[in-house]
């Protein structure tokens, strides 16, 4: 048999994502996460924080949430439901910063914990950078020079 | 006087004896339909060390001192041992006969380490070269999504073909022989697989990596011996898995095997899948290992089964080669057992 035939056979075979189920757990997953965050934004501005600080506070106050819940190992058992709903909030990059910090740990403070805490949010960082620098290039050529 | 028998069998003219077997597991193991026939559950990941890499070394440590308790046989009289597993270096095998102080050869073959270990103890022992031998072998679930995959408390999804690490290890006991009581089953043939690549590229389906393997060193081994599937009561491969499985039923009937009325897969028979929420089964060296050294082994001892063929499964990456895009190979190496 050759690979095309066999590869064909595989697929042919393999169990497949249930993304239907998938797509509706992670917008109401993900959706509920940002009600949460809307939720704390008003809390902050009723006490008095103006609009602009809020959404700081916002931010603290989620990464702070899943930090916690990555370190008690909910976490992951939520984003095994929720996918894509979990890990594009805010509350998915601390994850992906937490769970390698815990996992390293014991090859040291430099060569584990340090090195390896963006071993999965440094992709993020780097082209998130990139993108970013894209954009402002972009955004630059658009309002000042075509004027 | 030839030991061999076509191509890749050895059959042994006196062949040795599997003395005794043992298999130790972890927590999702002891909740799994084979729970009862593993000597020790632990229920702490950690085994009480400080890392995954001590805890999987711990597991190897407690099967081989395990086996030498059951057997009655002292460290002492034990002439080498075939150990291995799947972290860097083979550090949780070395680590574990330091502690053991046994001589040792480490080895490698992935998921099918265990296949590599009883054939060369089984070789070392007819060629006169030891009397007693243990191969043992082990996976940890967290040392190897730690070395694999990503940190444990990440929040991943894997895709239904994935395949869960077992947490376990098992070893037996190779001599020349003597038996306690009972006649012990006795290794007859070896086949040693050929490494096999179909180009699968994506590590989270390594059964449909291994399986062309799987059918391969079947294949060879009816070729060369004259064995018909019939002339098992159980053949049974490594960790191929649901998908695996259905693979090599497929394969091998290109080729005018049917195996299925007597095949099954440790991958498959560890975990009750559904309940346990193992998408397509198990996996890691310590699967087939300790599948044969706690189940597979009572049946052989009790008669319920007399002749099998097991055939543990490896896939053979590493993290680096998945990221350089090079596709997963498989090999396959099998061993009939028979007792009478």
């Amino acid at each position: 048999m050759d690979k095309k035939t066999y590869s064909a056979m595989v697929k042919e075979l393999s169990p497949s994502s249930p993304i239907f189920m998938d797509i509706v757990k992670a917008f109401f997953g993900g959706g509920a996460i940002c009600l949460f965050g809307e939720i704390l934004r008003n809390f902050y501005i009723m006490r008095g924080i103006d609009s602009k600080s809020a959404l700081t506070w916002v931010a603290i106050t989620l990464i702070l949430i899943a930090q916690l819940f990555t370190g008690l190992g909910i976490y992951d058992k939520a984003a095994k439901h929720l996918g894509a709903g979990a890990n594009v909030p805010i509350t998915g990059f601390a994850n992906a910063v937490v769970s390698p910090a815990m996992e390293y740990h014991t090859e040291g403070l430099i060569l584990g914990l340090g090195a390896k805490l963006f071993t999965i949010a440094g992709p993020v960082i780097v082209y998130g950078t990139a993108a970013s620098v894209l954009a402002g290039l972009l955004y630059y050529f658009k309002e000042v020079l075509m004027k | 006087m030839s030991n061999r028998m076509g191509k890749q069998t050895v059959v042994f003219k006196n062949p040795p004896h599997i003395f005794a077997a043992a298999a130790v597991g972890g927590n999702e193991e002891g909740k799994g339909p084979l729970a009862k026939y593993f000597d020790k559950i632990f229920t702490d990941a950690y085994l009480g060390e400080a890392s995954w890499e001590h805890a999987e070394s711990k597991l190897q440590f407690h099967a081989v001192n395990m086996l030498l308790e059951k057997s009655g046989v002292p460290a002492s009289n034990i002439d080498m041992m075939f150990g291995g597993d799947l972290i860097n270096q083979c550090t949780s095998s070395y680590f574990a006969a330091r502690d053991l102080a046994l001589p040792l050869y480490g080895i490698y073959g992935a998921c099918s380490t265990m296949g590599e270990g009883m054939q060369l103890a089984a070789m070392a022992v007819a060629g006169g070269f030891a009397k007693k031998t243990v191969a043992v072998t082990s996976s940890h679930f967290c040392s190897s999504e730690k070395q694999f995959r990503f940190p444990l408390e990440y929040g991943g999804q894997r895709p239904p073909t994935a395949q869960w690490t077992v947490t376990a290890s098992g070893a037996v006991l190779i001599t020349d022989g003597e038996c306690i009581d009972t006649e012990c089953p006795k290794i007859t043939h070896i086949t040693t697989g050929k490494i096999i690549d179909m180009g699968i590229t994506d590590a989270n389906n390594m059964g449909a990596a291994m399986a062309p393997a799987a059918a391969d060193t079947l294949k060879a081994h009816f070729s060369d011996t004259g064995f018909k599937p019939s002339d098992y009561d159980l053949i049974v491969t490594g960790d191929l898995g649901m998908l695996g499985k259905e693979l090599l039923k497929r394969l091998l009937l290109e080729y005018n095997i049917d195996i299925a009325p007597y095949y099954d897969d440790c991958g498959c028979m560890i975990y009750d899948i559904d309940r346990q929420d193992k998408h397509c089964g198990a996996s890691g060296c310590g699967c087939s290992a300790s599948v044969f050294g706690g189940y597979l082994f009572h049946l052989m001892q009790t008669r319920k089964i007399k002749k099998l063929l097991f055939m543990p499964t490896g896939a053979l990456m590493s993290p680096l080669s998945c990221q350089q895009g090079d596709s997963i190979s498989g090999i396959a190496h099998a061993l009939r057992i028979e007792v009478n």
